[in-house]
């Protein structure tokens, strides 16, 4: 039995009928098409699949899809606008914080929610903040770095912070 | 090379705009039209015969369009499973491997059954209905007890369980140095099996055109052309009906570069079933399956003088070979060759055994042998300093090969070809503040903490490599690298690379090279590769830190020929002689005249059209192959500083120095990532990471990420880092490699540090991963 599922991602709405088991990662990657959001493990320990659910950053292999029915979705695509990176991204950019880049989604939405709650983390806050998504080849030193230059960008710039929450209904 | 501008500069990657903004195309990313999901049966046990296979409920499930067993590849697939001879030449034992079993299974994990479904859930629901009758036999999981007479069998009917057993040199190599000696250390090193875990597991997308008789792969790898020779061989396919395309790659490690079951199987079942054929590695699978490194443990002796002059070494590595040999697993018996690392040896005798159990095969991983060689050194090395009551500086400063003596022929007669270990020493103690921590640790240890201070003068090879070394050792095929380098009519540069990013930041650094030999614009270079239907006839991938200084090398000799033929032409345009032409900053000039000149696009441009001097044909490019006359020995320095937990055992990573030469740097940025990354990967091997199997059933124990534990940022402290540079001489950008530099390097520093903070309690070693229940007991049982 399948189950109507809307909700809207990056500020457009969908609409799909989906399988009740189907994990809301498979439903961005496989419905949706997108693919920016990857799967990097089976039990929700690498956050390679991190978004921001109404804002809030989850592993969007924990949520079914139909949980979403309702609900604001950005995922890594919605991040930049109008051709402008993100500060975050641009930061990632900057800093050398990527190298095969499979975990920087899911690094970059984790970071736009930590940033979103604490504008100023330490790096202590960071290191705790974002220990939920595992890198293997960056040694975090540099995904560190990133997140404190986009905290200073951002800081300076404040506007741009909206864009991280703003789904759109 | 003539201008210097792009070089040596901190480029930003322009891969990253596409990755930073989910725009990359990683091997899941991708489908065709029609696509049929393939997931496979694996099995539960070790080790286990099979009865049979009943895929009575599984063909019926919705969605399933069809399901194979072992007796439906036999004319799709022949042959066995590739294990290059590498550095053992003498093979004792190489078990047959077909990709998926048919009448026994030799480790938790082995495919038995594939089911093809519409979509992805309906093959795996399928898969799960599939009734397979094992009758279990005994597993052997220990490879001390593995090598004793009466062991149980990794595979029935064999003779025993040893793959290999080599002697590099014997003892006699090393007896007089014994002789002199005034002390001898001994100890037995265990080197822990670790899983690669690239954050992106494996996939393989396929599709056979039944009527052109052309096979497509996609797959995430990290040697592409090796993986079309031998795929294409298997299924009987001439190399050129064949395509294989990787991606972006999410990550290797060593994991990606040698074939697997899968890479056979779904393109056999592609043609079987004339529908492309999709699968995607789940990460339990992946740890389960994909390719393991280490597993290894050494017993090991060393000879030195009391004045701390280190004479002899006997070494032997027993090596966890796992269930079948792994296509280029010989290659980690270089941890014998590396054994003596930068120091001065009278003599070292070195054997290798290489041991089957019903373990996942080892192969490559990071550093390969080389992380081996360089924390039994040194360790070795510490445990002669505590013996004679040296500094671990001081030893090191003692038996170190100086300067003056490069190149310089070691022990198995490998040449390094440059060095200069003393100065990256001295960098690093002085950034770690040496003397200041040496008297912190006194005062600590009267409070009864437990400070330490740990070293790694590590040294690798890399860069592979020469011709008469690697066509030996892979059967065949030297592990040269080519190049095309192709320039359009309106002077853009498109380069073809046989050498494959895994996350290294290829694009950017080959196009810096380019850009500043040929003098045009970085944005007018574009690097090509991982589609062995593009560029280079034969591509030799990316492992063993050889892209830049085997690959780029062959980049740059490949532009070299393209400005050696602008010349002539440009001499025809000028109406000057050639040798009179001068190419600087993209711009061929008469020789004190540079207002008679040609810009490198008006040549470009040119060479397409008419008016060629005679016998010269259209086109500007070029391919080049480069043969490296040696291989590359970067080295360096690091230090660990720790404190471990009286009370919990805990190790607290508090500051970590790494002072790395790798020769010249085309973008210090990367290097930089480089070993960021390889450090905390030997991070994760000293303290947190092991791949553990019951000892008794072979069951997988740590088949997650929740088992297996990946550092995070938790547990990565921030690594300071600091270069000298010491020119190669080995090839003309004078370059090294450091993709594996960090783990090369670091595992040894950690456990140094934890061994020098655990002194007092007597305790001398401390085997990997040296967890806070492994050390707490050792210190609970310290001076009993």
């Amino acid at each position: 039995m399948k189950h109507k599922v809307a909700t809207t991602v990056n500020g457009r709405r969908h609409e799909h009928e989906v399988e009740p088991r189907l994990l809301l990662v498979h439903h961005l990657r496989d419905n949706l098409g997108l693919t920016g959001t990857h799967i990097g493990c089976d039990t929700s320990q690498c956050g390679a699949c991190t978004i921001l659910v109404d804002g809030k950053a989850v592993k969007s292999c924990t949520m079914f899809a139909v949980q979403a029915e309702g609900k604001s979705l950005t995922t890594i695509e919605g991040m930049a606008k109008d051709g402008q990176l993100h500060p975050i991204q641009q930061a990632f950019w900057d800093e050398h914080g990527l190298q095969c880049g499979y975990c920087t989604p899911g690094f970059i939405m984790a970071a736009a929610y930590l940033l979103e709650q604490n504008p100023n983390p330490t790096e202590d806050e960071i290191r705790k903040g974002l220990e939920g998504n595992l890198c293997r080849c960056t040694g975090y030193v540099n995904i560190i770095k990133a997140v404190q230059t986009a905290a200073k960008t951002m800081s300076t710039a404040p506007a741009r912070k909206t864009t991280v929450t703003a789904g759109g209904n | 090379m003539a201008v210097t501008q792009l070089v040596g500069a901190k480029i930003h990657r322009r891969e990253d705009p596409r990755l930073i903004t989910g725009h990359g195309h990683y091997i899941d990313d991708f489908t065709r039209q029609g696509t049929a999901y393939a997931a496979f049966v694996r099995s539960p046990f070790a080790h286990a015969r099979i009865k049979s296979i009943d895929i009575t409920d599984a063909s019926k499930a919705p969605g399933v369009t069809s399901v194979y067993t072992a007796r439906d590849f036999k004319s799709q697939l022949a042959g066995t499973h590739p294990a290059a001879p590498a550095f053992v030449a003498e093979k004792k034992y190489i078990p047959e491997r077909f990709p998926i079993a048919e009448k026994e299974v030799c480790y938790q994990g082995e495919i038995v059954a594939a089911v093809l479904a519409e979509t992805r859930g309906q093959a795996v629901d399928g898969a799960n209905l599939i009734q397979v009758d094992y009758e279990e036999l005994p597993a052997v999981m220990d490879t001390e007890k593995a090598m004793a007479k009466g062991s149980p069998l990794a595979h029935e009917g064999a003779a025993d369980n040893i793959s290999w057993d080599l002697t590099y040199t014997g003892a006699e190599v090393s007896d007089a140095a014994f002789k002199e000696a005034d002390v001898v250390v001994k100890e037995r090193i265990l080197q822990n099996r670790l899983a690669p875990i690239p954050m992106e597991p494996r996939g393989v997308l396929a599709e056979y055109e039944t009527y052109d008789k052309k096979l497509t792969i996609w797959m995430s790898s990290q040697n592409p052309h090796f993986i079309r020779l031998f795929v294409s061989g298997a299924m009987g396919l001439k190399e050129s009906q064949v395509r294989v395309i990787s991606p972006d790659v999410g990550g290797g490690f060593g994991s990606k570069i040698s074939p697997y079951p899968e890479d056979y199987l779904v393109p056999a079942l592609s043609r079987l079933s004339e529908r492309p054929v999709k699968w995607t590695e789940t990460r339990t699978e992946s740890i389960q399956n994909a390719t393991h490194g280490r597993g290894q443990y050494y017993d090991v002796e060393v000879a030195a003088k009391k004045d701390g002059t280190l004479l002899g070494m006997r070494m032997t590595q027993y090596l966890d070979v796992g269930a079948y040999v792994g296509t280029f697993s010989a290659f980690q018996a270089c941890a014998c060759l590396m054994a003596g690392g930068a120091y001065k040896w009278k003599g070292i005798s070195a054997r290798t055994i290489g041991i089957l159990t019903n373990r996942v095969p080892t192969d490559p991983y990071r550093g390969a042998g080389r992380p081996e060689a360089t924390h039994l050194v040194e360790r070795m090395v510490d445990l002669v300093a505590l013996e004679l009551k040296m500094d671990p500086v001081e030893i090191r400063r003692k038996n170190f090969i100086q300067p003056k003596e490069f190149p310089y022929t070691q022990n198995f007669g490998l040449v390094i070809d440059s060095g200069d270990y003393e100065k990256a020493l001295e960098v690093a103690l002085k950034m770690v503040g040496y003397e200041d921590l040496r008297k912190k640790q006194a005062e600590l240890r009267k409070q009864g903490r437990y400070l330490g201070i740990g070293f790694s003068t590590w040294i690798e090879l890399c860069g592979f490599g020469p011709s008469a070394a690697t066509a030996p050792a892979t059967g065949g095929i030297a592990l040269v690298e080519s190049a095309q380098v192709r320039v359009t009519p309106t002077g853009s540069v498109i380069v073809y690379t046989g050498t494959h990013s895994h996350g290294q930041g290829h694009e950017t650094t080959f196009s810096q090279i380019v850009a500043d030999q040929l003098g045009v614009p970085y944005d007018s270079v574009e690097l090509r590769h991982g589609d062995t239907s593009e560029g280079t006839a034969f591509g030799y991938g990316t492992y063993g830190s050889r892209s830049l200084a085997v690959g780029g090398v062959a980049i740059s000799m490949a532009a070299g020929k393209v400005i050696d033929k602008g010349k002539k032409l440009a001499a025809h345009m000028l109406e000057a002689a050639e040798e009179d032409v001068v190419y600087e900053s993209g711009s061929f000039h008469v020789k004190g005249s540079p207002d008679k000149a040609k810009a490198f696009g008006e040549v470009a441009f040119a060479s397409y059209g008419m008016g060629l001097p005679e016998g010269m044909e259209q086109g500007l490019e070029a391919v080049a192959y480069f043969d490296p006359p040696n291989l590359v020995w970067p080295f360096g320095t690091h230090i660990a500083v720790v404190e471990v937990d009286a009370e919990t055992g805990a190790v607290q990573l508090q500051k970590y120095v790494a002072v790395d030469d790798c020769g010249n740097i085309i973008n210090p940025m990367i290097v930089d990532g480089q070993i960021h990354g390889g450090v905390a990967q030997a991070i994760g091997q000293a303290l947190y990471e092991e791949v553990v199997y019951d000892d008794e059933t072979g069951q997988l124990k740590t088949g997650t990420m929740i088992d297996y534990m990946v550092p995070s940022m938790g547990e990565i402290p921030t690594l300071n880092l600091d270069h000298t540079i010491t020119p190669s001489p080995t090839n003309d950008l004078g370059v090294k490699g450091i993709g594996e530099a960090g783990t090369i390097a670091a595992s040894a520093a950690v456990i140094n540090a934890i061994c020098d903070a655990l002194s007092p309690l007597g305790i001398k070693h401390v085997d990997m991963p040296a967890s806070p229940d492994r050390l707490w007991h050792m210190m609970k049982g310290a001076g009993k």
